[in-house]
């Protein structure tokens, strides 16, 4: 059972056996990063955004999205830790990458980033759709907004947006609060309903709506307001962590260099939001921040050290963990006062909330039910930006033994002295009747 | 036994016995030879497939057996199984009769004790042929109690090969019956010695008769009924004395201690309304020794009717307001739903599927009478007149033995074992009776004729005499005639019965066989090919979903944790089983997930033709579940009343998971040289649904013959999460 458990332990952080290659769960920052293109031109028109990365220790490496060489493993192995796909326009993948492939690179807990465009190809579209979003499907659509859009000197039909509605989490965004709006210009898209897994990073205003500028509007465009995403990000249930976005451009120097002010604001930042933004939101990617990991699982009764097989029903019992935050170098004892423990069968019959001794420990004792059965000790806890932890670990817990229970109880001594007296009586009686004449 | 090598040497002396001594000799070694028959004609299983246990029930009865020899008693008393019954468990110490685990470890510590390098399964493979040997030696002292030592012979024969006992006690059928009617035989024989002697000896015997019945079987509610039902006859009867009463009560209080320190059966045997006749007729039994005492005292009848009038009226309804005081307060709890099932055959249709969705819960079907009882049948009724004939005391209860039993016999179908033993004795009775009579006719023809002709006188007299004589004639030869009959009948009894037992009870059940093309015989072993795949592949803590059937075969033979299993307790449990195979698969993997499911396996026999799949236990199942679910409907499962699998199937069926499980991937295989593809054999239709896809489900595992499938549950979609799941 003591390897069941293990097992159970080392499922926690990552659950499939593709371990080798991929990060770790001792230091899960990504290191390799495969940056597909259309073509070259971008690595030096967004070549901020990628020596942002380069300069915290990425090792990237650029290819043509089309160029046959590529592959995203080798010999049942994966040569990379993450994707970036800055190829809007790729009809054909090269090599052996196909949607498949991508979405069996995220399954096997590898991060991505998808960048699609005006005009994206139906394959990025796709791996939209694996991930749980889907873009505006006119081609030619972009997302418009005749209040929020961003003041320019040359356009006017509006499709440069600036934007500040953001996800509130400290974690995907960082500690410091982004003051200037982001400047997107691309299409939207919407964030499927059936998945909850999506989160929308960067909403469109309520006024917005995606539509082709050219042409006049016939129809009311199918995505409008604040259903429109133009930044999402999804942490799979493995935590491979995914970013798509319907803008390449604001990944782009010129975006990240010009200031931005916003219609009807008097507010002109000097710089738009975008390098603060993208760069705070790849740390997130790339899990240099809010990933977690639970260890040293640890129950036993209270007044003993050893882990015991199985419990007794209303044993007192102790329950600990220790969980850690990876800080992108380190593991930083993860502080929290909403981490909690369920005894569960069916349903939880102890729900108790852990307390922490801030150097990562996290601890509680309850009693065990009066109910047999096989209960699990469940700790699942889902926070907004973080990894999801969900340890569970079973753990029978059996009845009394026939000589558990108390040997005399007082309500029975009337029944004891019956019982006695009872037999002295017939004996004196037996005695009486047979010898007395 | 003694007595043997002493006429033995006698014979060698003289070859001449006295005919007291012939007839001990050949009573002997006719009760060692049916002794010897009745153990090995019940292994025909062992010497056709191997020593192995069979069916369901035995497996857990295996299990636990292996489970007390290696752990030891107190273990195995507070044995609590997780693997069973998951999450919820089950405390398996207090909820098994333990008198059959315990029988067979003892006969296993003798033999390991004896240096006999026994396994433990062998042990548990021979002891019901061992236990039906012993009810062979029980059925003669029990005959001759009631009748006399010829009756009891022929008991002993007819149970030897009876096939309704047979059917139960065949070497492998590890289960409580097998043992539980040697218990049930051997109190009886004891509680009527008792009854016929007043001793206090038998009567303790006889309690502890009942006691180890208790330990081994649930049926011991029929002796703890049937004897206050027979006791209160007598005393109806005006049959009432000393004997039984010391008999009786005896037997009820110790019987009733030693009942309670059955765990499985404890408080129950004092509070539950199966057991208060016992109590009733105790409490009337003391009535009547009062009022014999009074009857005694009292010298003035009329006085004494008054009395009696008073006293029984009063003991009578005080007994009722106790009765229903407890009901009311809950003291008392009323009968389960067994007990009712087996008063009212219709009670379990209507009320408890659970228990009527068992085969062997179904009323009884004339053929199985006959082909358990054969001549045994007609010689019933026989026997019932010349026990009317000769009453007393015991014949008195073999006849309310045999009428109740034969009644519960057609009630279900399993309870015809527990009738087997009062018909045999009956039978035996009218068989030896019978031919007692005519060999008595064949022998006494000379001396009546002699005797008649020396004391002839007289006018009439002599007239009639000579009728008589003119009779003789006829009579000698229709004697041997009967005779001739009456053995020719036997012998058919015996063909049959050998028959049976090698046709129809020997097989295990969890290794099949069919006739090929060519006559020869073919052997399906998918069901331990299933079990030891599980064994083998999967995880130590694996969770596998089945219907309850194979619970016990995967816990026993799988070793792998099952959801429900053959110990029906928790009805809602099984419900929830039910409702999941007979949902969508979408709605079935919420509650499959709910219940950390890791595999499904069910039981298909399109390919092979085996009639007893799940496909076949289905509508079981939608009752079941829709018992305690009312969103399954059996309606929807059915077409115009009608249950099919095949293109008019109702949409539900053919979409639900059950339906999915079985028939993935059959639709594209060829089952029969001239049919479609996809054509089910043990149905005999083209499938309806031949485009099968499975969404959260993956097979893993199918067996030679299609029999068992066996299909993982996928984990959840990686990228995408339901909404209902959304945290927050």
């Amino acid at each position: 059972m003591g390897k069941l458990w293990l097992i159970c332990i080392a499922s926690i952080s990552i659950l499939l056996p593709f371990l080798c290659n991929a990060f770790s769960p001792e230091t899960p920052t990504d290191r390799r990063v495969l940056v597909l293109l259309d073509d070259f031109a971008i690595m030096s028109s967004h070549s901020l955004y990628f020596n942002a990365l380069k300069s915290r220790g990425f090792d990237l490496e650029f290819k043509l999205a089309d160029d046959p060489k590529i592959a995203l493993q080798r010999y049942g192995q994966y040569l990379y830790d993450a994707l970036i796909l800055f190829c809007p326009s790729v009809e054909r993948f090269g090599g052996s990458i196909d949607v498949a492939a991508i979405v069996n690179f995220v399954d096997s807990g590898h991060d991505l980033i998808v960048a699609a465009d005006v005009n994206a190809s139906d394959l990025i579209r796709e791996v939209g759709t694996e991930c749980g979003v889907d873009f505006d499907e006119d081609p030619s659509a972009m997302v418009i907004d005749h209040i929020g859009y961003a003041v320019s000197g040359t356009e006017g039909d509006h499709t440069l947006i600036a934007s500040d509605d953001f996800i509130k989490s400290d974690v995907i965004l960082g500690g410091k609060k982004i003051e200037a709006p982001i400047l997107f210009r691309g299409i939207g898209h919407a964030v499927s309903p059936a998945n909850s897994l999506v989160l929308k990073v960067l909403s469109a205003s309520p006024s917005a709506y995606s539509a082709n500028p050219k042409s006049k509007l016939s129809t009311p465009p199918p995505l409008t307001g604040s259903a429109i995403s133009l930044v999402s990000i999804v942490q799979a249930r493995n935590n491979a962590r995914l970013l798509i976005t319907g803008s390449l451009s604001m990944f782009s120097n010129r975006f990240f260099r010009s200031g931005v002010q916003k219609a009807r604001s008097q507010t002109k930042h000097e710089k738009s939001g975008n390098e603060q933004f993208l760069t705070e939101i790849s740390k997130w990617i790339f899990h240099e921040r809010g990933h977690l990991k639970a260890v040293n699982v640890k129950h036993h009764r209270v007044g003993e050290t050893d882990e015991p097989a199985l419990y007794r029903i209303n044993d007192e019992l102790e329950y600990a963990v220790e969980i850690y935050e990876w800080s992108g170098t380190s593991w930083e004892p993860y502080v929290a006062n909403d981490v909690q423990l369920q005894f569960y069968m069916m349903s939880p019959y102890v729900l108790k909330t852990l307390s922490s001794d801030k150097k990562g420990l996290y601890s509680t004792s309850f009693k065990v039910p009066d109910v047999y059965g096989v209960f699990q000790f469940k700790v699942e806890h889902q926070k907004l930006g973080y990894t999801s932890l969900s340890l569970s670990k079973q753990i029978p817990v059996r009845p009394y033994r026939h000589n558990e229970y108390e040997r005399f109880i007082p309500a029975a001594y009337p029944y004891y002295g019956a019982a006695f007296s009872m037999m002295a009586g017939f004996f004196i009686f037996s005695f009486a009747h047979l010898y007395s004449k | 036994m003694a007595t043997m090598p002493a006429s033995a040497s006698d014979l060698l002396k003289s070859f001449k016995l006295k005919t007291k001594q012939q007839e001990l000799l050949i009573r002997v070694s006719i009760l060692c030879l049916v002794y010897i028959l009745a153990f090995i004609t019940r292994l025909f299983s062992v010497l056709r497939y191997e020593s192995m246990i069979h069916e369901f029930d035995p497996y857990f009865n295996y299990r636990t057996t292996l489970y007390l020899t290696e752990n030891g008693f107190y273990d195995f008393w507070n044995w609590f199984d997780y693997e069973s019954w998951y999450p919820l468990g089950r405390i398996v110490g207090g909820t098994l009769y333990p008198g059959l685990m315990v029988t067979a470890v003892l006969i296993y510590r003798i033999l390991r004790f004896l240096r006999f390098a026994v396994h433990i399964r062998e042990v548990c493979v021979l002891t019901a042929p061992f236990f039906a040997s012993n009810t062979t030696l029980v059925a003669y002292f029990f005959g001759k109690e009631i009748w006399d030592s010829g009756a009891g012979l022929v008991a002993a024969i007819l149970i030897a090969v009876c096939p309704g006992y047979i059917s139960r006690s065949v070497a492998g059928s590890y289960d409580n019956e097998g043992v539980a009617i040697f218990a049930l035989l051997f109190t009886f024989y004891v509680f009527v010695k008792a009854v016929n002697t007043g001793s206090l000896a038998w009567s303790l015997a006889s309690a502890f008769g009942y006691f180890y019945m208790v330990s081994a079987w649930g049926g011991y509610v029929f002796i703890i009924n049937l004897i206050p039902l027979y006791v209160l006859v007598l005393l109806i009867t005006g049959r009432y004395s000393m004997r039984l009463y010391v008999a009786y009560n005896c037997m009820y209080i110790l019987g009733m201690l030693l009942a309670m320190q059955i765990r499985f059966v404890g408080f129950q045997h004092v509070q539950s309304g199966e057991h208060m006749a016992a109590m009733g007729v105790f409490f009337l039994m003391q009535v009547f020794y009062f009022l014999d005492w009074v009857k005694h005292m009292l010298s003035d009848t009329k006085l004494f009717q008054a009395f009696l009038r008073i006293t029984v009226t009063s003991a009578v309804a005080v007994g009722g307001i106790a009765l229903g005081l407890g009901m009311v307060s809950g003291y008392i709890s009323p009968w389960t739903g067994r007990f009712y099932s087996l008063l009212d055959p219709t009670y379990a249709k209507d009320h408890i599927p659970i228990i009527a969705s068992v085969s062997e819960h179904q009323p009884t079907a004339w053929s199985s009478f006959m082909f358990d009882f054969h001549i045994l049948l007609f010689l019933f009724p026989a026997g019932l007149y010349f026990c009317f004939k000769r009453l007393s005391d015991a014949t008195i209860f073999i006849v309310m033995y045999g009428l109740t039993s034969m009644y519960f016999a057609g009630v279900m179908v399993r309870l015809i074992l527990v009738a087997t033993p009062a018909v045999c004795l009956i039978s035996a009775i009218a068989v030896s009776t019978t031919v007692k009579n005519l060999t008595v006719l064949l022998r006494s023809k000379n001396k009546v004729v002699q005797t008649g002709s020396t004391k002839g006188s007289g006018g009439s007299k002599s007239s009639s005499k000579a009728l008589l004589d003119q009779s003789q004639p006829f009579q000698k030869n229709g004697a041997i005639a009967l005779l001739f009959g009456a053995f020719y009948l036997l012998s058919r009894y015996a063909t049959h019965c050998t028959w049976v037992t090698s046709e129809a009870y020997s097989s295990p059940s969890i290794v099949l066989a069919a006739r090929g093309a060519h006559g020869n015989r073919v052997i399906f072993d998918d069901y331990r090919e299933a079990y030891f795949w599980l064994r083998q592949n999967t995880p130590q803590d694996a969770k596998v979903m089945s219907w309850w059937d194979y619970g016990y075969q995967i816990t026993a033979m799988g070793n792998r944790t099952v959801i429900v299993d053959n110990n029906t307790w928790n009805n809602t449990h099984i419900a929830t089983v039910g409702r999941a195979m007979s949902s969508y698969e979408d709605e079935a993997i919420e509650i499959i997930r709910s219940l950390d499911v890791d595999y499904v396996l069910v039981v298909f026999g399109g390919v092979t033709g085996y009639s007893s799949d799940d496909i076949n236990k289905f509508l079981w199942m939608v009752r079941i579940g829709g018992g305690v679910f009312p969103v399954i409907k059996e309606p929807d499962y059915l077409v115009n009343g009608e249950y099919r699998v095949d293109k008019g199937a109702a949409p539900k069926m053919l979409n639900c998971l059950m339906y999915k499980l079985c028939y993935y991937r059959f639709g594209e295989m060829m089952t029969e040289y001239g049919k479609p593809p996809g054509y089910d054999r043990a149905r005999g239709v083209e499938i309806g649904n031949k485009d099968v896809k499975l969404e959260h489900l993956e097979e893993a595992f199918t067996t030679s013959n299609w029999i068992v499938r066996i299909y993982r549950v996928k984990p959840a979609n990686n990228r995408w999460w339901l909404n209902r799941y959304k945290f927050g």
